[in-house]
């Protein structure tokens, strides 16, 4: 919600000249890339400590016809989808049903707060001793960072509903699953949506971490390896595949936002 | 379509309060089958808490509410559901009714009653405040309600769109007639509107004046019968000698 309102505010507000959406942040693109042409190529670090963009880009080829970066990227995104979707699937109801049960809420909320501020690394060594070295940990790993903050973010949202849609849902009978359904669920889907695109990010920035200690293949993994073989150029294109797959996918849920049944949350 | 035999409303000697505050005491009042009531009265009187114990959403600390027949309320704002369009709200009203045919001609009915054909997949956010008192009023008609309550339902309005949505009321509710409890601040509302009119004190609220206009309506606000009701609810409130 944060960036395409923010985005589209020049619109009407002050800075009301139009300007091309894709030329600026190009400039700066290109501005950033100069600059690390100019530190690399002043000699003002070792050049193992601080890859060419030449180099950079010769370690994407390398990487990309050996196919472990295609291969990384597919394991990373797997592990993401499955502890995000589990997060998902288990912590929106869960919201949902505490924000609802006032005795719930004050029964669960501060382990869940407990839990939300314990940061996921710190079950690394947990996952580990259950789960071994694969894809499970890192789902683990997910699902804890993930699961939290998408069931307070609904909870939330779920106490702050208008009381008077539920006097009107009562006036037209609507009970039971079907309250929850057609008055509560759709009421807190904008909010939803947006719990979605913060946790997404989390779980992109947990699982490098995750995959660093807990697997043998996946983007975390390759920057470890890169690091271990002092290859700080294939560390860099990881880097970067890293950030332009976050922000793919974040502007796939942004996409979420556009549906006509939540408009209304985001134009008030 | 509705049985009118079946309606009825009343309160037999209603007091409620909130902790230590006594909004309603010993309060009774009798609704009759299809009228217009009006109830008037200072801000923070109680209105609302008499439309809350009508509907049933609160139950009063003494005293007894009689209810039969369906109602539904017409709110201030933000009654409609923002997810629904306008089409999807007013269909809320007929979800009484199973058949799918018979539901689809009644909101087409609907929708041209209120005059908002072509807005039936607009949402309500996409809307003015006057249409979207109108769908409001839609949907309180659809299907098998007998009474409805309305809280303010114009009081948000600028004052040229409340006119107008007078007219549209009275126009609506000659070809739909229901039983209809309204209440408002607004002195010109009441005598437009009402068959009888319920002045209330401040809290706790009790009827200080009963008040009947038999004109027809739709009424001139600068008509006699209005300015004579007008009038008479102003120096029952102290406002005018």
């Amino acid at each position: 919600m944060a960036k395409t309102s923010f985005l589209s505010r020049s619109k009407n507000g002050t800075n009301s000249q139009k300007t091309d959406p894709i030329l600026l942040p190009s400039l700066v693109l290109v501005a950033v890339i100069l600059l690390w042409v100019v530190i690399s190529y002043a000699n003002l670090f070792p050049a193992y400590a601080l890859p060419t963009p030449g180099s950079v880009l010769k370690s994407f080829k390398e990487e990309f016809e050996a196919g472990r970066l295609l291969n990384d990227i597919i394991a990373s995104l797997w592990r993401v989808a499955v502890g995000f979707v589990l997060a998902a699937v288990l912590g929106i109801p869960a919201g949902l049903l505490l924000g609802q049960h006032l005795h719930l809420r004050q029964a669960f909320v501060p382990m869940l707060n407990f839990f939300r501020f314990l940061s996921p690394l710190a079950w690394i060594p947990f996952a580990i001793l259950w789960f071994h070295i694969g894809d499970k940990p890192a789902i683990f790993l997910i699902f804890m960072a993930t699961f939290f903050p998408l069931a307070l973010a609904t909870m939330a949202a779920v106490a702050t509903i208008p009381s008077i849609y539920f006097k009107v849902a009562k006036e037209y009978n609507y009970k039971g699953m079907e309250l929850l359904t057609k008055v509560t669920f759709p009421s807190v889907l904008p909010q939803i949506i947006t719990a979605l695109r913060v946790s997404y990010g989390i779980a992109w920035v947990v699982i490098v971490a995750a995959e660093m200690v807990g697997c043998q293949d996946g983007l975390g993994y390759g920057i470890w390896e890169a690091r271990n073989g002092l290859r700080l150029d294939s560390a860099v294109c990881y880097m970067i595949v890293i950030g332009v797959i976050g922000m793919g996918i974040d502007r796939l849920l942004a996409q979420l936002t556009k549906l006509p049944n939540v408009r209304w949350g985001y134009e008030r | 379509m509705n049985d009118k035999q079946s309606v009825s409303l009343s309160f037999d000697n209603v007091s409620h309060s909130y902790g230590a505050v006594h909004v309603l005491q010993s309060l009774s009042l009798q609704v009759q089958n299809g009228e217009v009531l009006v109830l008037v009265g200072p801000s923070g009187c109680g209105k609302t808490t008499i439309l809350n114990l009508l509907s049933g959403h609160i139950r009063p600390t003494q005293g007894k509410v009689n209810r039969t027949g369906n109602i539904r309320t017409v709110y201030q704002h933000d009654g409609l559901f923002p997810w629904l369009t306008v089409g999807e709200n007013i269909d809320m009203g007929l979800r009484a009714l199973g058949n799918q045919p018979q539901r689809e001609t009644e909101k087409k009915d609907l929708l041209e009653l209120i005059h908002l054909q072509g807005f039936e997949n607009h949402y309500p956010h996409q809307l003015s405040g006057g249409m979207r008192q109108r769908v409001e009023l839609a949907r309180a008609l659809a299907g098998q309600s007998d009474i409805l309550l309305m809280d303010e339902p114009f009081s948000a309005l600028d004052y040229q769109t409340r006119l107008r949505m007078r007219l549209e009321l009275v126009r609506i509710l000659k070809q739909r007639p229901r039983t209809i409890v309204f209440v408002t601040h607004d002195i010109e509302e009441a005598a437009q509107l009402a068959d009888r009119v319920l002045v209330l004190s401040s809290r706790p609220a009790t009827i200080c004046r009963e008040l009947h206009v038999n004109a027809s309506r739709p009424r001139d606000l600068t008509g006699a019968a209005v300015i004579e009701t007008m009038k008479t609810i102003l120096i029952e409130l102290g406002l005018e000698q």
